[in-house]
């Protein structure tokens, strides 16, 4: 098998990437593909403590990058799925320690051994969203629905095609319906007409998602949250299933995304 | 800051020159293959290190047509070995374009004489054109001697500057700077003229902020600055004012 090798990005902080990748990581696995996460944020790491994983770390990205130890002992073994892997950032070192050529050949040697690779990119458009860009086969872009995000998220996607990884598929965080609908935040069709790529996942505010980032179980892992099922649909999505976007305005939508979940059934 | 000028390549077996200046270094890449040109470039950085360990670099590369990802890779390599690559100079405009999209630069502070010359005898001074069809999106600027077509949207941060006219075939909603060197009688058109700022010769004009209606203030206007009902229209200098009509038949001046 070889691996697909997918960066979550975004051009500004505190988005959502860490948390998106870690719940489409956990919900790729918990379809039964084997999935390795690297976190590319060297140096203010977190994908281990979104995952719950941040105790176990010995090895790091770094250690593999530099020869202190194999891919193998870098490869944190997430303890609720068997299939999920983590490879951490350093937290001792910065962006530089790392190149472009080293992710590539990193992710060449796991391509083998593994089915997704999934790339959480630190903020920013220097060294280190080059380091998670350069061995991508396709690249998220994840926005909220706010100016100042949708502006970062169309200069990446200009970086993005200019580096000819486009093109680009997008996820819009954190989209509030009642915000939407009093006019007070940009809807989806707002943030498309200006960014024009394809839309791949809309994932409603949930509080659920702040509980679930802080006790280390990604919301994914608890099947009934809104956030949880709009990140499993971009997942399966990524496989290349063709899954209707969830109606975030009407709660009968919402049961009847449910039901539908529940029906084809055999997870 | 001293003026250096070190042409260190032995020049008969690699085309390529080497020069110091205030701006950091400038290397001059001549005919061959790009593959082997861009080898010996790193052989000769890894062979002198120190001389170039920080080092700023901006390359010349002639009439070579370059891919972005051509241009990354070397920038990439370069800074590898702990040198920016930060302009890359070139007469081909893909290859100016595809310098811009990655954030580099494609002039060099001084104008250097024999380039600018170069281009104005290419014909009269606002004669040539440039066509783009994508879409220009933020972080994106280009500075052309002529005028600029743009099919596609001309998005919000990202910045075009012609000593002639532009037209844009969509949404314009970012920055356009017609007639930058005085001209007039330029004029810029779109299909929907919503920019951040527009400026023909010494004229700026800025687009009101849409108001919205009801308890919310329309976000999404702000953001795309949608019109309703975009029609086109085209902007000129009149009275000493930049003004907006819409852009018909009729009006062509």
């Amino acid at each position: 098998m070889a691996a697909k090798v997918i960066t979550v990005t975004s051009g500004k902080g505190g988005v959502g990437k860490t948390t998106t990748t870690a719940n489409l990581a956990v919900a790729l696995a918990m379809d039964g593909s084997k999935v390795v996460c690297i976190d590319g944020d060297i140096g203010l790491r977190n994908l281990d403590v979104v995952l719950g994983l941040e105790n176990r770390i010995v090895y790091d990205l770094v250690d593999v990058i530099e020869g202190r130890c194999r891919v193998r002992q870098a490869m944190i073994r997430d303890k609720r799925l068997p299939e999920l892997f983590l490879i951490p950032a350093a937290q001792t070192r910065d962006k530089s320690a790392v190149s472009p050529s080293d992710m590539v050949r990193l992710c060449d040697e796991l391509r083998n051994e593994c089915d997704y690779i999934l790339i959480d990119s630190p903020a920013g458009i220097e060294r280190g969203f080059r380091n998670a860009l350069a061995p991508a086969d396709m690249v998220l872009v994840v926005t909220n629905p706010e100016v100042s995000a949708v502006r970062d998220a169309d200069r990446i996607i200009g970086l993005i095609e200019a580096e000819e990884k486009g093109p680009a598929r997008l996820i819009i965080n954190r989209m509030n319906p009642a915000l939407v609908r009093r006019g007070d935040m940009l809807s989806s069709e707002d943030v498309l007409e200006l960014l024009a790529v394809e839309l791949i996942g809309v994932v409603p505010e949930d509080e659920s998602v702040v509980v679930s980032t802080n006790r280390g179980q990604p919301v994914v892992l608890d099947g009934k949250t809104r956030a949880g099922l709009a990140f499993k649909d971009i997942a399966r999505r990524l496989t290349g299933e063709k899954v209707p976007f969830m109606n975030l305005e009407e709660k009968e939508g919402l049961f009847g995304r449910i039901g539908r979940l529940i029906r084809p059934g055999g997870d | 800051m001293k003026q250096a000028d070190i042409a260190m390549t032995e020049r008969g077996r690699t085309p390529l020159q080497i020069k110091g200046n205030r701006d950091g270094l400038l290397v001059t890449i001549g005919d061959g293959e790009w593959d082997d040109l861009q080898r010996s470039l790193i052989e000769h950085v890894e062979g002198n290190a120190g001389f170039f360990q920080g080092a700023r670099l901006a390359l010349d590369v002639g009439n070579r047509v370059l891919h972005a990802a051509e241009l990354g890779a070397l920038r990439d390599v370069l800074s590898d070995h702990s040198i920016t690559l930060w302009a890359v100079l070139s007469n081909a405009p893909s290859t100016e374009q595809n310098a811009q999209a990655l954030g580099l630069a494609t002039r060099l502070p001084v104008l250097r004489q024999g380039r600018s010359a170069h281009v104005q005898d290419a014909g009269q001074v606002g004669e040539n054109a440039v066509m783009l069809q994508r879409t220009l999106r933020s972080g994106f600027k280009l500075s052309y001697q002529g005028h600029v077509i743009v099919l596609g949207d001309v998005n919000p941060g990202a910045e075009i500057v012609a000593s002639g006219s532009v037209v844009v075939w969509g949404r314009l909603r970012g920055v356009v700077h017609a007639g930058a060197q005085g001209d007039e009688n330029a004029t810029v058109c779109a299909l929907d003229m919503s920019p951040t700022q527009l400026r023909i010769a010494e004229k700026i004009a800025i687009t009101p902020t849409p108001k919205g209606k009801g308890t919310g203030f329309g976000v999404g206007r702000v953001l795309s600055m949608r019109h309703s009902q975009p029609q086109p229209e085209m902007a000129r200098i009149r009275d000493g004012r930049v003004v907006v009509e819409p852009w018909t038949v009729k009006a062509k001046s």
